[in-house]
């Protein structure tokens, strides 16, 4: 195990959690308008949401590697304005991840809010409390088994992502190069005991965070019968 | 407080208009009864603001909470109301004392707090969480929460509604006195007669989003002429001869009452009719319930 193996997993790890921070922020109020909103414009935000679901991850890298190339309109302002590029950059791999793994934290957390009782949001409002201060102080800490569901499932599922991260960070070493993409790269290289390596760790990490989850899930739920 | 209010719902028997037009002496004790899906919750909805009105006003102590003529409608937080809801909401990340003291305003003193905790009998209460409480005793924080923030009005829905008979007479003493103390308006959903004889000085008959009926208890239940006779329905249940006449048996209610008739009488009867009662009593004794 050479340098660049634990430099992998650190950009693979750094990566899922950088993430999971942006999809928390993103993710709890977009669930609470979803959960809330009678617009019917409804299905359409859910469908964008839920997209990287079904679509091919090489078709979002793709459409993704063309939004942000400096040949674009819009690579070419963050180009000129900000000085960002996004394409084959973390800060692009971010963006990306943020997209592909949208819908594994917005569904967990609006189903959520969906499964609280109405009563407890509208009690709140009675008590003069502010949607915030609703959300922070009643609703969210009911609701920590959605919340740690959304969480783990966007982390791992970012740590598992290839299409995406290949087509938009294009696998350079200590920079873009995530686990998944080396198990592939070292497979190509006839070199398997590497290619293990890696993919051992995936394994069991997914084997453990998904035992997590169901395993408080399953503690949370028997506390919260009454 | 003075009330017009005007929006479109599904009542039980189909789409129409909730249009309510009435005023509520400052103070007073209003019970607001009707059928199911007759728009009794929507009402209370509205004046919390939870729902919003096509059209109408709510004035309050002169405080205007909705005028939709001046495009006014205060929402939930600035209208200073107290609710009850029927399951209770209670927050059950919160202990009792802090479901209470959630409901406190920015630099309100907790001495209310300590008082509503002494008034309802909450102080062996307050560390626990709602779901190791009783219903009666939920329902009771949860009235105290309503209280903290000293509202204008009181609204209660349904809130004895899923408690037994000793349970719902003790926590309908506790509102008369929160109602005495307080001299709050409140408003209660019920459909128990007894409840609001106890309870009420005013009441509203819904029926389909519409005030059919208003005034005190006794001139709603009782306007039938008041006189010694008494009628009550029940179901015939077994005609037995007996003799030269037949006995009847009258179900009321939970008791089973024999009544003797002739054998001209028991020709038409039926078992399962049901049947009218009539009796005149000169002077009926009256024997009170547990408390006597």
């Amino acid at each position: 195990m050479n340098q660049e193996f634990y430099q992998t997993l650190l950009i693979t790890f750094e990566l899922a959690a950088i993430t999971t921070v942006f999809l928390l922020i993103i993710g709890i109020p977009l669930a609470f308008y979803l959960s809330n909103t009678k617009t019917r414009l409804k299905p359409v935000l859910e469908t964008f949401i839920s997209m990287p679901l079904v679509l091919p991850p090489t078709v979002l890298g793709f459409y993704l590697l063309l939004a942000f190339s400096p040949e674009s309109a819009l690579g070419e302002w963050l180009l000129t304005t900000f000085d960002i590029r996004l394409v084959f950059s973390f800060s692009g791999l971010v963006i990306g991840s943020i997209i592909y793994s949208l819908p594994f934290m917005v569904h967990p957390i609006q189903s959520g809010f969906e499964n609280l009782p109405r009563s407890y949001s509208e009690a709140s409002y009675i008590l003069g409390k502010s949607k915030l201060q609703t959300i922070f102080r009643v609703l969210l800490p009911n609701m920590k088994p959605s919340i740690l569901t959304g969480v783990v499932l966007s982390f791992a599922h970012t740590v598992g992502e290839f299409g995406v991260v290949l087509m938009l960070g294009g696998n350079i070493p200590g920079a873009t190069k995530v686990a998944s993409i080396a198990i592939y790269d070292e497979v190509e290289n006839l070199n398997y005991t590497a290619a293990n390596n890696y993919a051992l760790i995936l394994f069991i990490f997914s084997f453990m965070v998904l035992m997590m989850v169901y395993a408080i899930n399953g503690r949370g739920i028997k506390a919260n019968e009454f | 407080m003075r009330i017009k209010l005007k929006k479109q719902l599904n009542f039980a028997e189909g789409k129409g208009m909730l249009d309510i037009d009435t005023q509520i002496e400052d103070g007073s004790f209003v019970a607001i009864s009707g059928a199911s899906g007759s728009g009794k919750t929507s009402l209370l909805r509205l004046i919390t603001g939870l729902e919003k009105a096509a059209q109408g006003f709510i004035k309050i102590n002169g405080e205007t909470w909705l005028d939709t003529a001046n495009q006014i409608n205060l929402p939930p937080q600035k209208r200073r109301v107290g609710y009850v809801f029927q399951k209770y909401a209670l927050f059950p990340n919160m202990t009792v004392r802090q479901n209470l003291n959630y409901a406190l305003e920015k630099n309100q003193s907790t001495s209310i707090i300590e008082e509503l905790i002494e008034e309802m009998g909450l102080s062996s209460l307050i560390n626990e969480p709602p779901f190791k409480l009783s219903g009666g005793q939920q329902q009771r924080v949860a009235l105290a929460r309503a209280l903290v923030r000293k509202p204008k009005i009181l609204l209660l829905d349904e809130p004895l509604s899923a408690l037994d008979e000793e349970r719902r007479s003790s926590l309908q003493d506790y509102l008369l006195k929160i109602h005495q103390n307080y001299n709050l308006t409140t408003l209660l959903v019920s459909h128990d007669m007894g409840e609001i004889f106890k309870m009420a000085n005013q009441v509203l008959v819904l029926s389909a989003g519409k005030i059919t009926q208003a005034g005190t208890p006794e001139s709603i239940f009782l306007n039938n002429r008041i006189s010694g006779k008494y009628k009550v329905s029940g179901e015939i249940l077994q005609i037995v001869p007996s003799d030269v006449v037949f006995v009847v048996k009258v179900k009321l209610g939970n008791n089973i009452v024999r009544v003797i008739a002739s054998q001209e009488e028991v020709l038409d009867m039926r078992i399962g009719e049901r049947v009218m009662l009539v009796s005149k009593a000169f002077k009926p004794m009256i024997i009170r319930g547990r408390k006597a």
